[in-house]
């Protein structure tokens, strides 16, 4: 019998203790929110801007294109990027926009795909759905970006989404859509590649920007709450990094014992 | 149990994911390893619709003659070929490593390079300098493309008996605004990833299934 102290690795008790307080406060503003507390939330410009990106889109009789990113499911953001999908898909089916979906991983295909389907059927559109817009492209990181280019230049879609995990395949593919004159919204975690969408893109949503997508388009309460509990949970980070700060001033603890390396 | 069971089975898998993390003995160890195992099954079966959507999509193109369809013909024509060069003469010699060797390497090297060209023109449209925000955005990048390049090291001023060079200039702009800007980007990230991951596991996020919330 292992004895009890072993079955808990205590070198992550610290990772254990912050996940356990973090839930804590998403249960707590979940349910606060669903006792129908009003939680208002900022302006975010690229989510925002969704709505006169479709418009735009329709009024100029030309196609959407929401690349999902080059990443599997197992990665958070294309997650993110499925669920901001489904509100996209939403209002394109009642705009009833073509919206074409290239994919790099097989099994983000098969979710997106049933995304959108789903988008269309509670739009009331089901008719309007069409399997071959939800294509699976190449694994092959540049040859995807040399798909999504090409499509860019045959189609020329109003507006091009890029949502999700990206590379260095990101900058092709955003110049290649200014080159085509359509209105470019951007969202990633990769801080590597933000630079690079801000340069090149209308709207990016920067960082957790990304994560707040779903929550922001639908505006359903329980997501706001989620959002509440990740802003209270920043406001504690920063409070304990300030304090942190001045106590390693203050010369209360030798900061350099902490320091990588 | 249409809805509840793939919102049941996520709780179930994830509890088990996130268990393993903090609790390292051999029942979760095991069952960490067995979804590992599975993902890769999982992307394998979806790999094959995958390709039935490759072969759909482009043969839908060439039947409908759409704009461009042509090159849905050597998209078809190169998906047979390599196939069946790999089939026929293994993975290992033929066919199978001289397509790849002399066709796929050489274009994917002939996109990348393109990137040298794009951030070019991106960071000639972004760097004008029209607004105070922009005009710090080209100073810093002025002095960290410098600092960058063996020019940059001759490029120094002195201040009092200390010489300041470019280089030294880029390095703190790269190792303190620029870091404090992307460590406040990287905890943001970090909670919006968790809370993400909540939201999945407890059942409030669907849409990632077709469902609303």
């Amino acid at each position: 019998m292992i004895p009890f102290p072993a079955w808990l690795d205590t070198a992550r008790l610290a990772e254990l203790v912050t996940a356990l307080s973090f839930g804590t406060l998403v249960v707590y503003f979940v349910r606060r929110a669903r006792s129908g507390v009003d939680i208002q939330i900022r302006r975010i410009p690229g989510l925002e801007a969704v709505e006169e990106a479709v418009g735009r889109a329709t009024e100029m009789g030309r196609p959407i294109l929401y690349c999902p990113g080059l990443d599997s499911m197992d990665e958070v953001a294309t997650v993110a990027s499925m669920n901001v999908l489904g509100q996209v898909a939403r209002r394109v089916a009642e705009y009833e926009t073509p919206i074409l979906v290239p994919n790099r991983d097989p099994f983000v295909m098969t979710v997106a795909q049933q995304v959108v389907r789903e988008a269309y059927a509670a739009a009331g559109r089901p008719d309007l759905y069409r399997e071959g817009d939800v294509y699976y492209s190449t694994y092959s990181q540049f040859g995807y970006a040399a798909n999504v280019c090409g499509t860019m230049m045959r189609t020329k879609p109003a507006t091009n989404f890029y949502i999700g995990k990206f590379y260095a395949e990101s900058l092709v593919m955003t110049e290649t859509g200014n080159a085509t004159g359509a209105i470019q919204i951007a969202g990633t975690d990769s801080d590597a590649q933000l630079p690079f969408f801000i340069c090149s893109c209308d709207y990016t949503l920067i960082g957790e920007e990304l994560y707040a997508g779903s929550a922001y388009l639908s505006r359903e309460p329980l997501l706001l709450g989620t959002l509440r509990a990740q802003d209270m949970a920043k406001v504690a980070a920063i409070a304990i990094l300030l304090l942190g700060s001045l106590l390693a001033a203050a010369g209360a603890f030798d900061s350099r014992a902490y320091l990588p390396g | 149990m249409k809805q509840t069971g793939p919102l049941l089975f996520g709780f179930v898998i994830g509890m088990i994911m996130f268990l393993q993390y903090f609790i390292p003995q051999p029942p979760f160890t095991v069952a960490y390893s067995l979804v590992l195992d599975w993902k890769q099954v999982v992307f394998g079966v979806s790999l094959i619709l995958g390709v039935l959507s490759l072969l759909r999509f482009h043969g839908l193109r060439i039947r409908g003659r759409v704009s461009g369809w042509a090159y849905s013909v050597v998209a078809i024509v190169g998906f047979a070929l390599v196939v069946g060069a790999a089939i026929l003469q293994g993975t290992e010699t033929g066919g199978y490593p001289w397509f790849f060797r002399t066709i796929q390497s050489p274009m994917q090297s002939t996109m990348f390079s393109l990137l040298a060209f794009f951030v070019a023109s991106a960071s000639y449209r972004a760097f004008r300098a029209r607004t105070v925000h922009a005009a710090l955005l080209l100073a810093a990048g002025v002095i960290v493309m410098l600092g960058r390049v063996p020019v940059g090291e001759f490029l120094a001023f002195s201040l009092g008996d200390q010489r300041i060079s470019i280089p030294a200039i880029s390095t703190w702009i790269l190792d303190v605004p620029n870091l404090a800007a992307k460590r406040g980007i990287l905890i943001g990230v970090g909670l919006g990833m968790t809370a993400t991951a909540l939201k999945i596991l407890l059942g409030i996020e669907r849409t990632y299934l077709g469902k609303s919330s």
